[in-house]
């Protein structure tokens, strides 16, 4: 395999692409497309604010209202927060555990291809008749209450993009249990791989209760099924449970690989080590545990009885207790370090602070007969945006910035990046803060229009004139990323100066094999061990062999093109449509066709010979 | 456990953030002006936890500004700081206090809880099923509109919900299509209106309190409910208990309307042509619920809003009839009721407007 360091085509390129199964071209896939979502979901936000931005406004009707205000979330959470995890963690993890790839290379790619095509599903709604209007947590009288395809296009396209979520879940699992180096035992992980290790068991148990949900609402929806209708004996509140049983684990699917990202950059900018590791490990694992055993916190006022009520109250309550120990582990890493203010460390710092507040919000919350005041007001707006964007965004934006190096091979702009940092920062704070009070003063979340002489039009006005601070600052970064690829200037393995972990051990962007020979790990921070030893390199743990690389494949689009496509006859099909079933079967063919030739046709991958790695002049490549 | 809270709120600390709190918005409206003990209690609440959350927070700023100042990287400065692994004793210390914190933030929360939910009062029935000493509101929820029925009293009425001062009110809480939420910030938390049964739960409206808004409070639907669901508004209107004892008088002994003026009595043919199939005029309804398809307008003359969310005047009650639809997409009554000519909505209105039953 000489050819791959060839220059290619611009159609080569796109090819290369749609087969690829390297876990480093899927991370730019999911940034990618994830950053699409992102600002597709921000232009969402940026309606909802000029529409709210005085009272009486007529910038959008009701009804179209709603559908922005569902797609808002369901694109945020779904479409945007969750790949960018996945970018982060497909182009980080495997090198920091130093492993070669995930465990199932085709899978990973097949796990893409399912969520980019159920992204797309979902917001092609807006083309075609009108998109979901019920919420993101599409509460099932409501849903089933609602016109027009909208719900259905949730349905079908959360089921297949949560498939390919589940599908990377386990992938990671499988990854981060078997493929570690030499050396590298779970307490010499690095927290990052910690968290997405945690993280995919999240996923394994979370992402079921949601497909039982969507499969229910799908069969009232289709086939006329009673799960969710009163007046035939169903019960609305099962869908609030099976809803918030995936729900809230979910906001600690997000959260966690962000704690891991900072995690890693407080150690690497203050050059110490992490403080407390062990008990940022068991803290991960416990907020993980504690997210399954809350859910109920969501539906206070749903009328579950006081004991209910009172037990999840106090169990939310105790998940403040690991967080805690989170963050004053990372004050103290830095804590007589050498810090360094980076872009990356700028948001990590600027995350301390900023999470702690929607932390404490979060408790305040919990407290449930005071969240009968707060539940569905603006209140809880202002929380979870300062947990998900103060935590999460702010999270993924350092990360981005942190591992842009690692992964394209040159550094963004750090003057671009500090304008994007200060003015997303503080068009945040404008646009949330206020919006705690709000809610206090009686403003009712996911109302499209609130009338005047009700106190309600300073603090609105103020949320709305942070909006666009915001979206000033992702502008910058969009510009920055622009700069930075046109210029291209390559930086060598660890660009930061500081790095701990393996994957600074390896050249930026690292070749297609990762390693050349597995490194061996001998502590914690394992490129940090040897750099203090005045080495330079890793050490082998292996002597240099040929090496098995799987091949690149189309099946995977295929498979989950084929979905797409039937998904399209199922929702159609509901209109008693005649020619809506071909297409299913169609679709299913595509489907199924391309697993059949995934399981009947042998490939044995193909071996990169020891004699080609000796050749190779790919500078640092000798790991 | 009332006790203790107040003693919180000598606390100097916590009277600033409460000052600063109660700063904010409307007495009608606002979460931060308790009108009743519901509220009260609830208020006490957040501003326990914000304090104790405003320590925390407290704390780690200054170990925060402490960081940031101590122990930036000066340039070119290449010393490699000490690895630390950790340390028990901190690692302990912050464990266990936050473990303290919230044990003094729980055990208000789980009391609470428990007297919030405390509806015994409403199981109490003399012998012929009438609740013996409570007053109960039976709230239902419907797309933009709410009906508040009096079971004891054998009276219902829409819109606006009249309650006594200075006792607790119980309400029973249902919806007749999706699922809503009714909340009267001022008065307390809210609570959800499912399609699947029954919830209860009660408020209370402190005399004094009422007095500073105008014996009104406005109610909010919290709970998505389609494109109208921002204007789903209703109002509370606060009576003395005496005032309140005649106003059930007086709801209770309304006949059939009469109404006054030519052009009123046009009106009256036809609501009775185009409107009577929904609506009612007299506060003693007694057909089922899901006859009652349209809010009761008995005393629709005297209502706070029109529609709820509209001033009262004549000329809104005609552009409501003319066009439903542009003042609350997405209800119900739009098109159910033919075209009607411009003399006959002037009629109709005028018609609306005598209907009352205080005689106000």
């Amino acid at each position: 395999m000489s050819t791959y360091a060839n220059k290619k085509g611009f159609g080569a390129t796109i090819w290369d692409y749609l087969t690829t199964v390297d876990h480093k071209k899927i991370a730019i896939l999911y940034l990618i497309s994830g950053g699409l979502f992102f600002v597709i979901g921000g232009l969402e936000a940026m309606f909802i604010r000029i529409q709210l931005a005085i009272p009486n406004n007529d910038f959008v009707s009701a009804g179209f209202y709603n559908e922005i205000l569902t797609m808002h979330g369901t694109t945020m959470i779904f479409l945007a927060a969750m790949p960018l995890v996945f970018a982060v963690m497909n182009a980080v993890v495997p090198l920091q555990i130093g492993a070669r790839d995930v465990a199932f290379p085709f899978l990973n790619s097949l796990g893409f291809w399912l969520f980019f095509f159920g992204g797309i599903f979902l917001n092609l709604s807006w083309f075609l008749g009108g998109a979901p209007d019920a919420g993101w947590t599409s509460y099932a009288s409501l849903s089933l209450h609602s016109e027009g395809h909208g719900i259905d296009f949730y349905v079908l396209g959360l089921q297949i993009s949560g498939l390919g979520t589940l599908i990377a879940g386990i992938n990671f699992l499988v990854t981060i249990i078997n493929m570690r180096t030499p050396g590298m035992t779970y307490m010499r992980m690095p927290l990052f791989t910690w968290s997405t290790f945690v993280v995919s068991a999240l996923i394994l148990f979370a992402f079921p209760p949601l497909t039982v949900g969507l499969v229910l609402m799908m069969f009232d929806r289709m086939f006329g099924s009673n799960f969710f209708d009163v007046a035939a004996g169903g019960n609305t509140i099962i869908w609030e449970h099976l809803f918030w049983i995936f729900g809230h684990p979910e906001v600690y699917i997000l959260i966690l690989p962000a704690f891991g990202i900072f995690s890693e950059i407080f150690a690497t900018f203050s050059r110490k080590r992490l403080f407390g590791y062990s008990s940022m490990v068991f803290a991960t694992v416990l907020i993980g545990f504690l997210g399954f055993m809350v859910w109920a916190h969501h539906m206070f006022t749903t009328g579950l009885g006081p004991i209910a009520n009172a037990i999840f109250a106090v169990a939310t309550m105790a998940i403040a207790v690991p967080t805690g120990i989170k963050i004053f582990n990372w004050i103290f890493t830095m804590w007589g370090g050498s810090v360094k203010f980076t872009v990356p460390m700028l948001y990590a710092v600027a995350f301390i602070p900023t999470f702690t507040m929607g932390g404490v919000t979060g408790i305040m919350l919990a407290s449930a007969p005071a969240d009968y005041q707060y539940h569905d007001s603006y209140f809880v707006v202002a929380h979870f945006h300062y947990v998900i964007v103060g935590g999460v965004v702010l999270g993924l934006l350092a990360g981005i910035n942190f591992y842009w190096p690692k992964m394209f091979g040159t550094m963004l702009n750090e003057k671009l990046g500090q304008i994007t940092f200060w003015t997303f920062l503080i068009g945040f704070h404008l646009t949330f803060f206020i919006q705690h009070f709000l809610g206090l003063m009686g403003m009712p979340r996911r109302v499209f229009t609130f009338l005047d002489n009700q106190g309600l039009n300073t603090g609105n006005m103020i949320s709305t004139v942070g909006a666009f601070l915001m979206a000033f600052g992702v502008l910058v970064m969009v510009i920055n990323i622009i700069i930075t690829s046109v210029k291209n200037e390559k930086v060598g393995n660890d660009p930061w100066g500081d790095g701990r972990t393996l994957e600074w051990a390896i050249p930026s962007p690292p070749p297609f094999y990762n390693f050349k020979q597995l490194p061996l790990v001998r502590g914690l921070d394992p490129y940090w061990v040897e750099k203090m030893e005045g080495k330079t390199e890793m050490t082998p743990a292996e002597p240099l062999g040929d090496i098995h690389m799987p091949n690149s494949s189309i099946l995977p689009l295929t498979i989950a093109f084929g979905l797409f496509v039937a998904a399209f006859g199922a929702l159609y099909n509901m209109d008693d449509k005649t020619w809506t079933l071909p297409i299913i079967i169609v679709g299913l063919l595509i489907t199924f066709g391309s697993m059949l030739i995934r399981s009947v046709k042998d490939d044995h991958g193909y071996h990169i010979h020891k004699e080609d790695l000796m050749d190779d002049k790919d500078k640092g490549g000798k790991a | 456990m009332k006790k203790r809270l107040h003693k919180w709120r000598l606390i100097a600390l916590l009277g600033i953030v409460g000052l600063v709190l109660s700063g904010c918005g409307e007495p009608f409206l606002s979460a931060l002006k308790p009108a009743g003990n519901v509220a009260q209690s609830q208020y006490d609440l957040l501003i326990l936890s914000t304090l104790i959350m405003v320590l925390v927070i407290i704390v780690v700023v200054i170990l925060f500004v402490v960081v940031l100042l101590r122990f930036r990287r000066k340039e070119g400065d290449e010393t490699i700081p000490k690895q630390i692994e950790g340390s028990h004793k901190l690692e302990i210390i912050w464990t266990v206090i936050p473990i303290l914190l919230l044990i003094v933030l729980a055990v208000p929360t789980v009391v609470t809880t428990f007297d919030l939910a405390d509806t015994k009062a409403m199981d109490k029935k003399d012998k012929d099923g009438k609740t013996k000493d409570a007053l109960v509101v039976n709230v239902r929820a419907n797309l933009y509109w709410w009906e508040f029925e009096y079971p004891d009293l054998g009276v219902v009425t829409s819109q606006d919900l009249v309650v006594p001062t200075d006792q607790k009110v119980y309400f029973n809480l249902t919806a007749s299509d999706v699922k809503h939420s009714f909340w009267v910030p001022a008065a307390g938390g809210k609570m959800d209106t499912n399609t699947d049964g029954v919830n209860q739960f009660f408020l209370e409206f402190d005399s004094k309190k009422a007095e500073d808004s105008n014996n009104l409070f406005y109610g909010k639907c919290a709970e998505l409910c389609g494109p109208s669901h921002a204007l789903m508004d209703f109002k509370v209107v606060t009576k003395s208990k005496s005032d309140f004892e005649a106003w059930t008088k007086d709801m209770k002994s309304a006949k059939e309307p009469t109404v006054t003026g030519d052009l009123a009595k046009q009106g009256e043919d036809v609501f009775n042509q185009s409107c009577i199939g929904c609506h009612a005029v007299t506060p003693n309804d007694s057909r089922p619920e899901a006859a009652r398809q349209a809010p009761n307008l008995a005393t629709f003359g005297e209502r706070e809003k029109v529609a709820g969310v509209l001033d009262h005047t004549e000329q809104n009650v005609k552009n409501w009839i003319k066009d439903p639809e542009k003042y609350k997409p997405g209800n119900t009554m739009t098109g159910t009721y033919g075209e009607l000519s411009d003399s006959q909505i002037n009629a109709l209105a005028a018609y609306l407007l005598q209907l009352k039953v205080e005689g106000k």
